[in-house]
């Protein structure tokens, strides 16, 4: 296939995608339209975790923390200091970003096994920190943002967070950028080298590349994915609390790309999409809907590896990136 | 060129180099033979330095190579091929060679140079590198590492597993690489293969080099090799 040919099934792939959720607001109920915004903003949470895990090869089991980053340093800024929502935004990102630079300085030091017990860690060690500091992040109770703090004046409009058509387009607008961001990683030279580190870490190292510094920027990207999906979601939906911080949200994530695809761009929003109706249905049925979550990982990592569109690529469809 | 001198190697507690030494000229082709696990392997990855050298020191030109970061070492004009090739088989052979390259400032000029030794490659350019043959593997590991545009090309085993016709290709690429004044150590169980293109080799034994000859020296007296490897030379 010709990389024009490529590049051209790439965008149908993906652009495809994009313009399907931009056009199912137009047809989904309420309830279904403010699911799609939550699934859309965790699918921008899954594709950062998918980098790590599916590009770099670095199973991380802690990137709640990252998450929760971007939840309290949007959410705080705005319930304490009345920052502006997109400052509030940009802070949770940097949050997320800072936060994993400075846990990969560290966590980086291992692979395999002992990266996924340290950064499981870190994240128990983040998840404490919500509780420890009750009298400011109020704990599992959490904190809640008015309305009014959640609006903003952009050009002499006034954007209002709590507005269902605006909290789904700008959903929206996030995934595509995040979407995009993934392309352009993964198709650059950079992100070759992230798959060769990957593929063959020491071969990699051979080839005279820094692999730790590559891996580092890699866990940063991550951790400004999953901050900033972090800082929307707490902007659209006005709430953070510990619970965003705790081992499922860091199990989520795994779940999803799973589902979807490892190594694949495409994957992590489709198994978000999936993999949340299935807990939502599994959450009707039963409180202990955890167990539900533990047997579909068991059935995935079994019998199920590649995920959906991995196992699409792996039927003749080599051009997926 | 290159000198190894008296360097200690240990995994754990086990020692595994003692006072290893060797040198390399430019253009010359150093077949390293010894018995299995007599050091070969790790005497390659310590002058890449993935097996730290607690004493003695290896350079490059002058240029001291013990404590540099090993993906520094590549970058001062040294290819490593390790054993069993070790490609990047979700890459395509392109990408493979991308990867190669993107650390070399003239990109393509290098990747037109190292396909023109590689034709087959040419052909093979977005194939995937885990669906082609262990000949093209080993073809397409060598070519990544020439990407580099190395002074000194490290070879262990290129020839494992690989049918006759394939080995022969392999041979000539060192031959070649000889003859563009890239050096080699090539470590080689094919003792008769790898006698047509050293200029000298080493016998490694319980991590020492034990003695260093020619090839003539080698056919001469084949009781070396039945003492050194265990196994005879043809004449």
């Amino acid at each position: 296939m010709t990389p024009a040919l490529r590049a051209r099934r790439i965008l149908l792939l993906h652009g495809g995608l994009a313009l399907l959720l931009l056009l199912c607001q137009f047809v989904l109920p309420d309830y279904h339209h403010t699911n799609f915004v939550s699934i859309m903003v965790l699918a921008v949470y899954a594709l950062g975790y998918n980098l790590l895990v599916g590009y770099t090869g670095l199973l991380s089991l802690g990137h709640a923390m990252f998450f929760a980053a971007g939840l309290y340093g949007a959410g705080m800024g705005v319930h304490y200091f009345a920052w502006n929502p997109v400052v509030a935004f940009i802070a949770g990102a940097a949050a997320g970003l800072f936060l994993a630079v400075l846990v990969g300085l560290v966590a980086l030091r291992t692979s395999g096994v002992a990266f996924m017990i340290v950064t499981m860690m870190f994240a128990q060690a983040a998840f404490l920190t919500t509780l420890y500091f009750n009298d400011v992040t109020h704990g599992d109770e959490g904190l809640t943002l008015t309305q009014a703090a959640r609006s903003f004046a952009l050009f002499g409009t006034v954007i209002d967070l709590t507005n269902p058509a605006i909290r789904y387009n700008l959903a929206w607008l996030l995934l595509a950028g995040a979407l995009a961001v993934m392309l352009l990683v993964v198709l650059s030279p950079a992100g070759r080298v992230l798959i060769a580190i990957r593929e063959n870490e020491e071969r990699t190292r051979m080839l005279g590349y820094d692999v730790r510094r590559y891996k580092l920027a890699a866990l940063g990207v991550s951790g400004l994915l999953s901050g900033a999906a972090g800082a929307a979601y707490v902007l659209f939906f006005g709430y953070v609390g510990s619970s965003f911080a705790a081992i499922p949200y860091s199990i989520y994530p795994l779940l999803w790309v799973l589902l979807g695809g490892v190594g694949t761009v495409a994957g992590p929003v489709i198994g978000t999409l999936l993999m949340f109706y299935l807990i939502e249905i599994a959450r009707d049925y039963s409180s202990s809907y955890m167990i539900v979550v533990g047997a579909i990982l068991l059935v995935l990592v079994l019998f199920f590896p590649k995920g959906i569109i991995g196992s699409w690529r792996a039927r003749g469809q080599g051009w997926i990136p | 060129m290159l000198k190894v001198d008296r360097i200690n190697c240990f995994y754990g507690h086990v020692q595994v180099l003692r006072d290893f030494s060797l040198d390399l000229a430019p253009g010359e082709v150093l077949c390293l033979l010894g018995r299995n696990g007599a050091g070969k392997t790790t005497a390659l990855k310590a002058i890449m330095g993935l097996v730290r050298a607690r004493s003695g020191g290896i350079t490059l030109d002058g240029i001291d190579l013990v404590g540099m970061a090993a993906h520094e070492v590549p970058k001062q004009g040294i290819g490593y091929t390790p054993q069993g090739r070790r490609l990047f088989s979700d890459l395509t052979v392109d990408e493979n060679l991308q990867v190669g390259l993107m650390t070399r400032a003239k990109g393509a000029e290098t990747r037109e140079r190292v396909l023109g030794l590689f034709p087959l490659l040419r052909e093979r350019l977005h194939q995937r590198a885990g669906t082609l043959s262990g000949g093209e593997q080993q073809m397409l590991a060598t070519a990544r590492a020439l990407c580099l545009e190395p002074k000194v090309m490290l070879l262990d085993e290129p020839t494992e597993g690989l049918m006759p016709i394939m080995i022969s290709k392999i041979l000539d690429i060192v031959a070649t690489l000889k003859e563009a004044g890239v050096a080699t150590i090539l470590v080689e169980q094919r003792v008769e293969s790898a006698l047509h293109v050293a200029d000298r080799v080493a016998f490694v034994e319980n991590g020492r080099t034990a003695e260093v000859v020619s090839p003539d020296h080698l056919r001469a007296d084949p009781s070396l090799l039945h003492h050194y490897v265990g196994v005879g030379v043809r004449k």
